[in-house]
């Protein structure tokens, strides 16, 4: 009993950014905590097999990450395309919470178009707050490549939003025109 | 006084998630006064990183739904361990027992029994009943309640139709179908939206794995999920699809153990 008081006290507060971050992996919400549940499901079975002085927050991650991995290739097989690149506006799309420079809608396109490599990147180290070490070992890539891609991401991001930024205001201007 | 290091990109990352020293950040930032250019790049990246947290915050902060409770899917798992062990044991004994022959084919042949082998049946059902373009069910929706009476009747256990409505599938029929662990109810729905082919829901009583987590499968252009609570078995099929079917396991789970 007091193992599973152990494995839920350890589980559970990483739970909140396991499914912010595989909602980037996504299509929908639904999606996304089916991943997290898949994820928790086997963490609980592999719990007596981790690594005891491993951290269990990137452990979860990397569960999280590979088996949103292997649904891609399984559909990638079968000639379908999903996966991450499918991401949409809709699927990524939240109530509006802030009311800072960058436009919600624009900050969320540009993100879903980003390379999913470059978003792993960019959200587990920006958002989620991982070392780099940590990415690295969540994505099973050596430490240099997690810099690379992470200074690639955000200028890309920046590109896009730049980019896109300039595209409501021709739209406002042909209402206006009509 | 040594030469300061020459400050990297890597530095420049590292500022921005403020992970270098006290002293290497004083240094970027000396570094970014002198270089503007350089310095709005960086300013950029803090603000889209701030942005980030922003939008993607109220995922984290939203209640965390039932299905995602650690401490249930750990007893869930439990139960169905539990529920192996004799299984377990008694295949065990046959082995020492010496009719060798066949309890060692036993290791190399699907599950006989539990869960395993209601998702196989279950895939097999479909196969014969789901994609039959004539007569898929005995009876249709409008039957429904004669439906319920009958599988009823046969499983000796109540059983209720699952509405997947909300879900976007459309109950069409039903009808008994064999297993080798005796009779089995299958209810039919097509999806309405695209990509939405027919589901089939299969129910069956389980005499071992009276209660499992929900498992996925997989068989050649079918997924399946199955699971099993307080004695009968659940297994939904459908045509592979990028989506798992696990967010349809947890409605007809929910509602069935809403009836209990």
């Amino acid at each position: 009993m007091d193992d599973m008081d152990d494995m839920i006290a350890l589980i559970e507060p990483s739970i909140p950014s396991l499914r912010r971050y595989a909602r980037s992996l996504s299509r929908d919400a639904s999606e996304a905590d089916d991943l997290v549940q898949d994820c928790l499901e086997r963490a609980i079975s592999r719990w007596g097999q981790r690594r005891r002085d491993g951290d269990t927050r990137s452990w979860l991650f990397s569960i999280l990450h590979n088996l949103a991995i292997s649904r891609w290739r399984r559909f990638q097989r079968r000639g379908r395309h999903m996966a991450i690149d499918d991401v949409t506006d809709a699927a990524l799309s939240l109530p509006a919470s802030q009311s800072d420079g960058m436009d919600h809608a624009d900050l969320m396109r540009a993100l879903a178009s980003l390379p999913p490599d470059y978003r792993a990147v960019l959200l587990l180290v920006g958002v989620e707050q991982l070392t780099y070490a940590q990415t690295a070992a969540v994505l099973g890539v050596p430490i240099g490549t997690v810099m690379s891609r992470l200074s690639r991401a955000r200028e890309r991001l920046a590109q896009l939003i730049a980019a896109d930024s300039v595209i409501p205001a021709q739209r406002a201007h042909l209402r206006r025109i009509k | 006084m040594s030469a300061p290091r020459p400050i990297s990109e890597d530095d420049l990352q590292a500022y921005v998630d403020q992970v270098l020293d006290a002293g290497r950040q004083a240094e970027v930032a000396d570094y970014l006064r002198l270089h503007p250019e350089t310095a709005r790049r960086i300013d950029g990246y803090i603000a889209q990183r701030d942005a980030l947290r922003a939008a993607l915050a109220p995922i984290a902060e939203a209640p965390i739904p039932p299905d995602l409770g650690v401490r249930a899917l750990a007893e869930a798992r439990r139960a169905r361990l539990t529920a192996w062990r004799p299984a377990v044991a008694a295949a065990m004994l046959l082995c020492l027992g010496g009719v060798g022959g066949w309890s060692a084919r036993a290791v190399f042949t699907p599950p006989a029994n539990g869960v395993g082998a209601l998702a196989r049946e279950a895939v097999d059902n479909y196969r014969v009943y789901a994609s039959d373009d004539h007569r898929p069910f005995e009876m249709g929706a409008a039957q429904k309640a004669d439906l319920v009476r009958w599988v009823s009747s046969r499983l000796h256990s109540p059983v209720e139709v699952p509405d997947l409505r909300s879900a976007g599938y459309r109950f069409i029929g039903g009808r008994l179908v064999t297993t080798p662990h005796g009779p089995a109810a299958m209810f039919l729905y097509d999806g309405d939206g695209d990509g939405g082919g027919r589901l089939a829901v299969m129910v069956r009583p389980m005499k071992v794995e009276k209660n499992t987590a929900m498992s996925e499968q997989s068989d050649r252009g079918l997924d399946g999920v199955s699971w099993a609570t307080d004695g009968i078995g659940y297994s939904l099929v459908a045509p592979s699809s990028p989506r798992s079917l696990r967010h349809l396991g947890n409605e007809v789970r929910r509602q069935a153990e809403a009836t209990i």
